[in-house]
């Protein structure tokens, strides 16, 4: 999944809209995003720093990026499961991608499959600073890139 | 089964939840298609019929400003809203009705003291004290008020068991410690303190107490006078009343002496911009139009629980905690977090291995409702080593079926996650 990608990233999200489409219940939602926090790679330890942590109220993120053939590259842990789920969806929609295109993105699938009506989620479990954090380091590359 | 307890007996004997439940209509409701199993009692309870009513019966009937109204409406809301001071008055047993204050919550109610009380008798190098498991709300006005006063805030310490160390507790009590302000039932250890004798203790040195009742108003008969504390804080929204309301009681001496908390209509005897004299106590303490419906509904709530027998809802929550707890301690790598022997209904645990938000959420799909985190007590987390627990807290209306839906549901968590 962090392959250099061709494939755009409302592709992705397409992609996994459908995927979702097969669940009529939340417990099948929950224990899908279970499954792929379970198969997500552990980051490296070495990324495991304090200034990639981005503290949730229930649970911790590592976010490790990094550039390669001008497309940003994500790797991301957390001691959450449900959360790595989450990341490994984030990952395969912004992973791979330039940084103009996740700047852009809206993500709009969160929404769409039902993820952000969980929870007070967003908040309780950090995916907002997540995904903030992405466009944060997707932002720097760009300017760095542009001045 | 311990639910049998719960319906065998004839009817002046029993306890018949499935009887009360028909009043609280929230919990007749299915979460994602399974009957809601309601486990966060401890963040709020639920509310009875009665109460809901009182609510939009107030604004259909009632609805005026109080106190100033020479009409009709003004004269009916006034009464109504004086009935409750007097029937919070009755409820803790004060001395009076001008030591009930009408606040936001308990939140509120030790803001108010700490922003009175606290700034009239604390200087720099004095001590606050405080217990090792408080909420937040009982950690940081303290802290505000020690950072503007250059005071120290000093904690009493607990065991592994989730106890206070009651040696450490009298050798903390000092020369310059100017109030102990403590918890009385731990929201997120369920431990019950020994409030009574640590009031006696502090007052052998004349240190006053303030007591942050929350958790314990809507389980166990509150008598302020019998305690003998300074200060008493609870919340509404946790004693089956509207959410917005809740009650500092404070002994009239302190009162009479305490400086306002905020300035505005009602507080006031007298405005001109040469000098303003104030409204006595506790009125003095209650600035703006007041929260008029939802006082009246907290006093809904009030003979709600008046009405109930009151002993035998605490013991059947009692029951539930007690039958949760050893279940739950049956599970291979599960652990109980507050193992006090004298606890509220609250059961908190850890499962080695296991993120508490993943359980969590996993029992959301069930249709259970817990709470996962540090509960607002992130000291007692970092006491006990852990970032979170999985908190069940139990109300009279919840039934031995339900625990057992919690505990199979745990077991089944532990299968899908480990």
């Amino acid at each position: 999944m962090n392959n250099i990608t061709d494939v755009s990233i409302s592709e992705i999200e397409q992609e996994i809209i459908s995927e979702f489409e097969l669940f009529e219940e939340w417990s099948e939602k929950y224990e899908y995003i279970i499954e792929l926090g379970q198969k997500l790679p552990a980051l490296d330890a070495i990324h495991k720093k304090e200034e990639n942590k981005i503290k949730g109220c229930q649970s911790s993120v590592w976010l490790h990026s990094s550039t390669q053939n001008g497309v940003i590259r994500f790797e991301a842990d957390s001691d959450s499961t449900f959360v790595k789920g989450e990341i490994a969806l984030l990952i395969r929609v912004l992973s791979g991608q330039k940084a103009e295109d996740i700047l852009q993105a809206e993500l709009g699938f969160i929404d769409v499959i039902g993820l952000r009506q969980h929870l007070a989620l967003t908040r309780a479990n950090g995916l907002a600073s997540m995904i903030k954090q992405m466009k944060l380091y997707a932002l720097a590359h760009q300017s760095q890139h542009t001045s | 089964m311990k639910s049998s307890h719960a319906s065998a007996f004839p009817a002046h004997h029993t306890f018949d939840v499935a009887e009360l439940r028909k009043d609280f209509p929230v919990l007749h409701q299915k979460a994602y298609g399974k009957p809601l199993v309601y486990f966060d009692n401890a963040a709020t309870s639920q509310k009875p019929s009665s109460v809901i009513h009182a609510l939009s019966e107030y604004y259909s009937t009632t609805n005026a400003n109080i106190h100033r109204g020479v009409h009709y409406l003004s004269q009916k809301a006034s009464q109504a809203f004086d009935d409750v001071r007097a029937k919070v008055q009755q409820f803790i047993h004060a001395g009076s009705e001008k030591e009930i204050i009408f606040v936001r919550g308990t939140t509120e109610g030790i803001n108010l003291v700490a922003a009175t009380f606290g700034r009239m008798s604390v200087s720099a190098g004095d001590e606050i004290l405080v217990s090792a498991m408080e909420h937040h709300s009982n950690i940081v006005p303290w802290q505000l008020l020690c950072e503007e006063k250059k005071a120290v805030l000093k904690v009493i310490p607990m065991s592994d068991e989730g106890v206070l160390d009651m040696e450490a507790y009298i050798s903390l009590l000092s020369s310059r410690t100017r109030l102990v302000s403590v918890v009385h039932t731990s929201n997120s250890l369920g431990t019950i303190n020994p409030v009574k004798d640590m009031i006696r203790l502090a007052h052998q040195k004349g240190i006053p107490v303030l007591v942050d009742a929350a958790q314990a108003v809507v389980h166990e008969p509150i008598d302020v006078q019998d305690l003998d504390c300074d200060f008493l804080a609870f919340s509404g929204h946790k004693m089956l009343g509207p959410t917005g309301v809740g009650v500092l009681y404070g002994k009239l001496d302190h009162l009479e002496k305490m400086p306002p908390y905020q300035g505005g209509g009602e507080m006031i005897h007298s405005v001109s911009f040469a000098k303003t004299t104030f409204n006595e106590v506790p009125y003095k303490f209650e600035a703006g139009t007041p929260n008029i419906a939802d006082v009246i509904a907290l006093g809904v709530a009030i003979d709600y629980l008046q009405s109930m027998d009151r002993s035998a809802a605490l013991n059947h929550e009692l029951g539930l905690m007690e039958y949760a707890s050893l279940e739950l301690s049956k599970i291979n790598g599960l652990r109980l977090i507050g193992t006090s022997t004298n606890k509220s209904a609250v059961v908190s645990f850890v499962i080695d291995g296991l993120n508490a938000l993943d359980v969590g959420m996993y029992l959301d799909t069930l249709g259970i409702a817990v709470r996962t985190g540090h509960h607002c007590t992130e000291p007692v987390m970092q006491r006990m080593g852990i970032p979170g627990t999985i908190r069940a807290s139990f109300m009279f209306y919840n039934t031995y079926q339900e625990v057992e839906q919690l505990i199979t549901g745990v077991k089944k968590a532990i299968e899908l996650l480990k």
